[in-house]
């Protein structure tokens, strides 16, 4: 065992291969390049095969983690990606766009005393590879069972909660308000992090098994729950996201130049307005550009304008460093491009020119005081510390909340005071009969992967109900 | 994909009438809601309110100016082509009550928007008055089916060409001095809606204007069609797309309305070199 453990330590963590900083800030290809099959497996190689594996249970939908890798050192790529199946029907996205670091990777054995194995990379590969040399068989199904479900919503928790429920042989039918399938996936992840093409294929893979996916269905106006009931469905799962976008409420936010993260996103993503003109719609293009906030999709904001050719992108963000609610490695890529990060300041007003277009942003300097009942330490205005910051683009990227046409259609659906979706954390239900719902929906703002595992317990829960009634 | 089944030109080719197989859609649609039409795959996802809708026959009929690119290419397509996504009916219907004695001003396209909300009106039972208007006699469109859908119709045009000599507000002042008239509702340019609903305000009598900002998603997830009203920030696509016309700062959504103006310029001028060569 002691023999076998050195053995492993030999091969370092296979690095990913990317596109250089100061080349990709300027194009929308993807920044890492994937591993070649020598990489992936002599990556795959390091993994101890643990008895106990940590990584399972760091993982929202238990992956049989070493279970895929040891495929993968065999290079029985076949093998590796039917594994994957078994528990997660989107692992090209998740290899992605996971937080390995605070799952998976996090939990693995190997990374007390130097680096973790490279999950994350080694589920892309195997996602990968199957999309691009792979047999193209489908994993098992089981016999039709002649029930209904209506999966609302398109994004990471509906696609999981399809992809469970047609392999247990119910009929499923996803419901996309957009013109296009995927929800979050593709209208807010960039091409640069997550490719469209990849999204659809995995989509189209769901497709293959048996689900329907039927686009242009705004669930509240072009059709209600309980018409869905009455068209004989037995089961309907809501996974229609958080999809309202919240401003700074100060002056001058309807300057022209002031975009909700969600509106600049899904311009450039769904709408590929970044091609413009050779798509229809366009995209403002910021000399300056400011993005209010730090998490995730303040990060593919900003790095979308560098993209779109702007001189200077700034995140700021009124508390400091520490506090930045996005993925270390976003972080750390958006610096590398060129992003600048104004830290403890906060816009108190907007200004524009005689047009109404937006010419600068005042901003107060703050500091840290107590935690606040975030458990972050509070950010507290500098008194004086008034000062101008020129900018011609701002992208407003502090949240999102719950978008309640819907939830407004469908009255008997309890709702907490924020507008979610009051769901049973273990199952998914809802206080509406045949009705469960997931994802940031219920919880608000969070992770592709969390919204995943929220769909495959209410899969679970959609199943035992149709199954035997309860 | 949703197939036209009806298409006609008016005022000339620069307003377009599509009745579109849209069946979903129609068996929802109610006067004053709109839908969002993209032509194809490369296209631009455009609002329009609905002009009409039929659940029997599973249609819907939108009415529209040829302003730039993206309606240039809707006014390509042909009887037996598709849009390529139809997505709707969105927004809040228009509130129809029997209150006594209403005026229904419309300008330009907004005309088509306002007759099945005339429509309506007269149907419950209330008194209607209708006012149209447009640059010229050879652009105003629907005037017979205005003048069914109402109690008593008057024309303006801004040249003199027919009708009234003047805009629709002249002709407004004169039936609210009459007295009496419990709601106003105007659709169509916005400096129309804004000079009406100032007329209306002088008079004291309820106004209600129908919105037609930028927007992508239609479902309030983008917020780019925010407007002040009452100033407070309200998103058009859920929380309109009517509005009470005496609270709407329709300035900034002048302005708003030329975000991508030189975009759309160059655009468009691109569309039309290549159709024509």
């Amino acid at each position: 065992m002691v023999e076998k453990t050195d053995s492993k330590k030999t091969v370092q963590r296979q690095a990913m291969p990317e596109q250089k900083p100061e080349i990709r800030r300027r194009n929308f290809e993807e920044v890492p390049m994937g591993y070649t099959m020598e990489q992936a497996m002599a990556e795959a190689s390091r993994c101890l095969q643990c008895k106990k594996p940590g990584c399972v249970e760091g993982c929202p939908v238990n992956v049989d983690i070493p279970g895929f890798i040891n495929y993968v050192t065999k290079g029985d790529m076949t093998g590796a990606i039917r594994n994957l199946w078994g528990k997660n029907s989107l692992p090209a996205v998740c290899g992605r766009v996971c937080p390995q670091e605070i799952q998976c990777e996090g939990n693995c054995i190997l990374g007390k005393k130097g680096d973790p194995v490279a999950i994350g990379n080694l589920e892309r590969f195997t996602a990968d590879y199957e999309r691009l040399h792979g047999t193209g068989e489908l994993p098992p199904k089981e016999k039709p069972t002649g029930k209904k479900v209506a999966v609302v919503g398109s994004g990471p928790s509906g696609l999981t909660v399809a992809g469970d429920l047609v392999r247990k042989g119910h009929e499923v039918t996803v419901l996309e308000a957009f013109h296009k399938p995927g929800g979050v996936l593709v209208y807010g992840i960039p091409e640069f992090r997550l490719p469209k093409e990849i999204v659809f294929s995995e989509v189209a893979f769901l497709e293959r098994l048996g689900a329907k996916v039927a686009c242009n269905q705004v669930v509240g106006r072009t059709v209600s729950l309980d018409e869905l009931f009455a068209e004989g469905y037995d089961a309907v799962y809501l996974g229609v996201g958080a999809g309202l976008p919240k401003f700074m409420n100060i002056p001058g936010e309807n300057l022209i130049g002031i975009l909700s993260a969600n509106e600049y996103l899904t311009r450039a993503n769904l709408m590929k307005a970044y091609q413009y003109p050779k798509v229809d719609t366009p995209i403002p293009h910021g000399k300056n550009v400011v993005v209010l906030g730090a998490g995730n999709v303040a990060m593919d904001s900003a790095r979308t304008a560098m993209r779109l050719g702007a001189d200077s992108v700034r995140i700021v963000y009124r508390r400091s460093r520490e506090e930045m609610p996005a993925r270390k490695a976003e972080i750390h890529h958006a610096g590398e491009e060129g992003i600048e990060f104004c830290l403890l300041t906060a816009p108190t007003k907007f200004v524009g020119d005689d047009k109404g277009r937006l010419t600068g942003m005042e901003c107060l300097k703050m500091e840290l005081g107590e935690p606040d009942a975030s458990g972050r330490r509070r950010p507290i205005p500098i008194k004086g510390s008034e000062f101008m910051m020129d900018c011609d683009l701002v992208i407003v990227a502090v949240g999102a909340g719950a978008n309640p046409l819907l939830t407004q259609t469908t009255p008997d659906l309890n709702l907490n005071k924020w507008g979610y979706i009051m769901a049973d954390p273990e199952t998914g239900k809802t206080s509406k009969k045949g009705v469960w719902a997931g994802g940031d929906i219920v919880t608000g703002s969070a992770t592709v992967i969390l919204a995943m595992g929220a769909g495959r317990k209410a899969a679970d829960s959609i199943h035992k109900y149709l199954t035997w009634g309860w | 994909m949703f197939k036209i089944v009806q298409r006609q030109e008016m005022a000339g080719g620069t307003i377009v009438l599509n009745e579109i197989e849209a069946p979903l859609i129609a068996k929802k649609a109610k006067p004053g809601q709109f839908v969002i039409l993209k032509a194809n795959e490369t296209g631009e996802r455009i609002p329009l309110t609905m002009a009409d809708s039929d659940p029997a026959k599973g249609t819907i009929t939108i009415i529209y100016m040829v302003v730039g690119k993206s309606t240039a290419l809707f006014k390509s397509l042909k009887v037996g082509d598709s849009y390529q996504d139809v997505i709707g009916p969105l927004g809040k219907p228009t509130h129809l009550e029997k209150l006594g004695k209403v005026v229904c001003v419309g300008g330009g396209t907004g005309i088509a928007v306002l007759h099945p909300i005339t429509r309506g009106l007269k149907e419950i039972g209330n008194e209607v008055v209708a006012i149209i208007g447009a640059r010229s006699k050879d652009i105003l469109i629907l005037e017979d089916k205005m003048r069914a859908a109402s109690h008593e119709l008057h024309v303006c045009t801004d040249d003199g060409s027919y009708g009234h000599h003047g805009f629709v507000t002249d002709v407004l002042k004169e039936v609210l001095k009459k007295g009496d008239v419990k709601l106003v509702v105007a659709i169509g340019p916005v400096p129309m809606m804004k000079f009406v609903s100032k007329v209306t305000l002088e008079f004291k009598v309820p106004t209600m204007v129908s919105l037609n900002p930028i927007m992508v998603d239609g479902t309030g997830m983008c917020g780019g069609c925010r407007v002040t009203v009452g100033g407070e920030t309200k998103f058009a696509c859920v929380d309109g797309p009517e509005f009470d016309g005496h609270k709407v700062d329709f300035d900034e959504l002048m302005r708003r309305l030329q975000a991508y103006c030189d975009d759309e310029k160059k655009c468009y001028n691109d569309f039309c070199t290549m159709q024509q060569a």
